[in-house]
């Protein structure tokens, strides 16, 4: 399975991955549309991605999120009912909701992120 | 055989209302829409209140519960059906119940309510007696009511709900889509009937039961011979209720769910274990209903403690019983096998046990065994038998046996003393078939203290004393003897001795925050009205305050949680797109709260008198218990009174004690009935509705006759 992995001391919070992210997968530019997330500290920025552990499997209450044939956990719209628990319970916070859709939406691990980053502060490794 | 057919406009909710509700009578079978006015939305909001209005306009002070007139009402409320924030499907019943006479109102979980709101309507009213068993199937996809032909042989809910399941569902993945209200063949021979809420559990792939449990509500729609309600609504999503800002409930939502996620294993493990992760913190501070309320703990407590009950719970993951519910707390444990009755050797789904079920079908009878519990909790929920009834009613019966009032001869043969498991079973049992002493029992306490003090010669004061009902309704599982807020808590409501108008039994007894009979009457004022607003919504009351931010402890009023009180004023808002604060959602349970007190007067109870509680639920009614807690009562006439216990027997120090406490509940209502605007009588004056803008005329026409 390919999972998208990070180096925070790497990035530069460019964001350019989140913009590339949204356009993609939302046609829009917009970084509260990505489905990975770079934030500004004092220190490194905080990179947030999804790890595919696949604990909101099991919490989504109608069986909306499942693994892929690839592994990667992905969000079945028509079966959602927009809970957002999977949101709420998330260990890396990296499920995503925005006030324009009543369903959230994740890393699908297809790497468009990755050949936007200048630094390589973003990379896909096989698990 | 389709008996009628009525054909509706699909519609659109706006805000939370579909601005319509469902009125069917099964004695000419008319089906009709009915409009929610703005009226209703303004005085009543939903849920409880649309109930309560609903059948205010159905009944006269003379209708009898198994009347015609009366109405069964089934309503959500303007927040139910969202999907994001926990507790947000709940149904809440209205009907004049058996037990008391009066409107009684329970809040049950399942899919029905939400299902029942997305096909188009904001209650649903049930009026009249059909002739033989009927269905009443609603397709909200089609718009379509139908009432037809019962042609089901089985008699009770676990059977009932799986069979129209299976039939109104077009294929498993369809399941989920339907959900039936039912009951069993109890509701049939007894007053303690409740109403089984069903949802399809999609990873069991088995349909899961929630009662509405109080007040016989389950004896009026057997009485009306309904055997079972079934909505089918396909394409839930969250975003039905058409709020007028989304973002904010999905924002408030999340919220919570991360706080469950990070607290709940911290705090009170509801995910892990349900409400019954309070068994044994109630027996550690003596507050256990054992063995009819004599005593608050027992030394085997343990065999029937959380942990025990969590090793039965098979399943791996926490459920709701609506969706997006992160707190979790329906339990199941799977592949249970009865030892007894018409399903012995079968496997079975048992809900639960919640706490109620544990302490009532637990220690308040003496049988201090898990599968017990779990057995009698089984039969209970497919029988249609109220837990905390039978509970409370069996204790009762057992402390007569043991009294001599009752014996074998009476019973037809059960020896029914503390402990007996196989005896409580067997009661059970004839209360399904309408046998034996089961009859006799399921009439509930207040008829059976009639009956033994009549036909059997039981002393009138002592059963008086010990039969814990009040209002015609068995008490809820707490030991309140030691707690007067918690008496008024029970004594001081509108339908009975329950206790989700408020539970303040830490607060006062063992935090000791409301000390002053004013602080009492605070309490006693804001929790049962903060409450009452649960039941306006369609909300549970769990994920208030059975989950706490972490930094709730500092704030100004920690017992509130100032927090979650605003995450609701944003859900109300967010829905509606009104701009209401904390006080006026206050307010808002106010108006219902009243109108439900006016109208348990306008019933011919609803006083003073009617408050009042048996002695056992105050203090010490027999020698036994004095002495179990000799230390602590004889502290309190020391100190209190300024008795000197050395010199008192223990008949004398009991009489002392007793008019202390009684005292003490007389000065608590005083005080109560001034906070609420209510006269000395417990009559909600014209100046207290003017204030709350309820003074319509019907109303004032009933309370000026008790002024």
């Amino acid at each position: 399975m390919k999972v998208l992995k990070k180096n925070p001391e790497k990035c530069i919070a460019c964001h350019a991955c989140e913009e590339t992210c949204s356009k993609l997968y939302f046609k829009e530019e917009n970084r509260e549309k990505a489905c990975l997330r770079i934030k500004e500290t004092d220190s490194y920025p905080e990179i947030t991605t999804c790890t595919q552990c696949g604990v909101c499997i099991d919490i989504c209450p109608v069986v909306a999120l499942s693994r892929d044939k690839r592994g990667i956990v992905r969000v079945e719209k028509k079966k959602c009912v927009g809970c957002f628990m999977c949101v709420g319970f998330c260990p890396e916070q990296a499920m995503f909701m925005h006030d324009d859709y009543i369903e959230p939406f994740k890393c699908v691990s297809c790497g468009q992120c990755v050949k936007v980053c200048p630094t390589g502060a973003i990379y896909m490794s096989e698990e | 055989m389709i008996l009628k057919e009525y054909k509706y406009e699909l519609g659109k909710i706006e805000r939370g209302y579909n601005n319509r509700s469902l009125y069917i009578n099964l004695s000419d079978n008319t089906i009709k829409e009915k409009e929610v006015t703005q009226f209703m939305k303004d005085k009543f909001i939903g849920g409880k209140g649309f109930g309560l209005w609903y059948l205010w306009n159905a009944v006269t002070p003379e209708t009898k519960w198994n009347d015609p007139e009366n109405e069964i009402v089934i309503a959500h409320g303007p927040i139910a059906g969202i999907t994001q924030y926990p507790g947000s499907g709940k149904s809440l019943v209205v009907t004049l119940s058996p037990l008391t006479h009066m409107p009684m109102d329970s809040n049950v979980g399942g899919y029905f309510g939400p299902y029942l709101k997305f096909s188009g309507f904001d209650a649903l009213e049930l009026q009249g007696k059909a002739e033989k068993d009927v269905i009443i199937f609603i397709d909200g996809n089609k718009g379509i009511v139908q009432i037809m032909e019962s042609d089901i042989e089985e008699k009770d809910s676990h059977l009932i709900a799986e069979i129209l399941t299976e039939r109104f569902a077009k294929d498993e993945e369809d399941k989920k889509n339907v959900s039936v209200v039912s009951t069993g063949s109890a509701a049939d021979h007894t007053l303690v009937g409740l109403l089984n809420f069903s949802f399809y559990d999609i990873r069991r792939k088995a349909v899961r039961l929630k009662q509405a449990g109080r007040g016989g509500i389950g004896t009026v729609f057997r009485d009306k011979k309904i055997k079972a309600l079934v909505v089918r609504f396909e394409g839930t999503k969250g975003n039905l209720n058409n709020a007028a800002d989304q973002g904010k409930i999905n924002r408030t939502g999340i919220k919570l769910h991360r706080e469950i996620c990070l607290l709940d294993d911290k705090q009170n493990r509801m995910r892990k274990i349900g409400t019954a992760n309070i068994i044994e913190i109630m027996d550690q501070y003596d507050l256990l209903p054992t063995h009819n309320y004599k005593f608050g703990s027992h030394k085997d407590t343990y065999k029937i403690s959380s942990d025990k009950f969590q090793a039965r719970v098979t399943q791996g993951l926490p459920d709701g019983c609506w969706y997006g519910c992160s707190l979790s707390c329906a339990k199941a444990a799977d592949d249970f096998i009865p030892q007894t009755g018409p399903y012995k050797g079968q496997k079975v789904i048992v809900d639960g046990p919640e706490y109620e079920n544990a302490a009532g079908l637990g220690s308040n009878i003496g049988v201090f065994d898990r599968d017990g519990v779990l057995e009698l909790n089984f039969y209970c929920d497919t029988y249609g038998v109220d837990t905390i009834s039978f509970g409370t009613l069996t204790a009762f019966i057992m402390e007569c046996y043991e009294n001599g009032i009752l014996d074998k001869e009476k019973t037809g043969g059960l020896e029914l003393y503390f402990g007996n498991k196989e005896a409580a079973l067997e009661l059970l049992h004839q209360m399904a078939r309408g046998e034996g002493f089961g009859k006799i029992a399921g009439l509930g306490i207040r008829r059976m203290k009639e009956i033994f003090i009549k036909e059997y010669g039981a002393d009138p004061d002592f059963v008086n004393d010990i039969g814990m009902e009040q209002k015609g309704l068995e008490f809820s599982e707490y030991l309140c003897k030691e707690s007067l807020a918690q008496q008024g808590g029970y004594g001081l409501t509108n339908k009975g001795p329950q206790h989700d108008e408020a539970w303040l039994i830490f607060m006062d007894m063992v935090n000791n925050q409301i000390p002053t009979f004013e602080d009492k009457a605070e309490a006693l004022h804001y929790f049962p009205m903060f409450r009452t607003w649960f039941g306006l919504m369609g909300l549970c009351k769990l994920p208030w305050n059975d989950i706490v931010p972490e930094n709730n402890k500092y704030t100004d009023e920690p017992a509130k949680i100032p927090e979650h009180v605003q995450n609701y004023v944003d859900l109300y808002n967010g829905i509606t797109g009104k701009n209401i604060d904390k006080h006026e959602l206050i307010r808002q349970s106010e108006r219902v709260y009243n109108f439900q007190r006016i109208f348990n007067i306008r019933m011919g109870y609803g006083k003073r008198i009617h408050d009042k509680i048996p002695y056992r639920a105050m203090g010490p009614v027999t020698e036994e218990e004095y002495l179990s807690r000799q230390e602590r009562y004889d502290k309190q006439l020391k100190e209190l009174l300024g008795l000197d216990p050395e010199n008192m027997t223990t008949q004398e120090k009991m009489a002392a004690l007793r008019k202390y406490r009684e005292e003490q509940y007389e000065k608590l209502t005083d005080a109560v009935y001034a906070r609420r605007g209510w006269t000395k009588d417990g009559v909600p004056t014209i100046e207290k509705l003017k204030e709350l803008g309820m003074d319509i005329p019907e109303l004032i026409e009933v309370v000026k006759k008790h002024l």
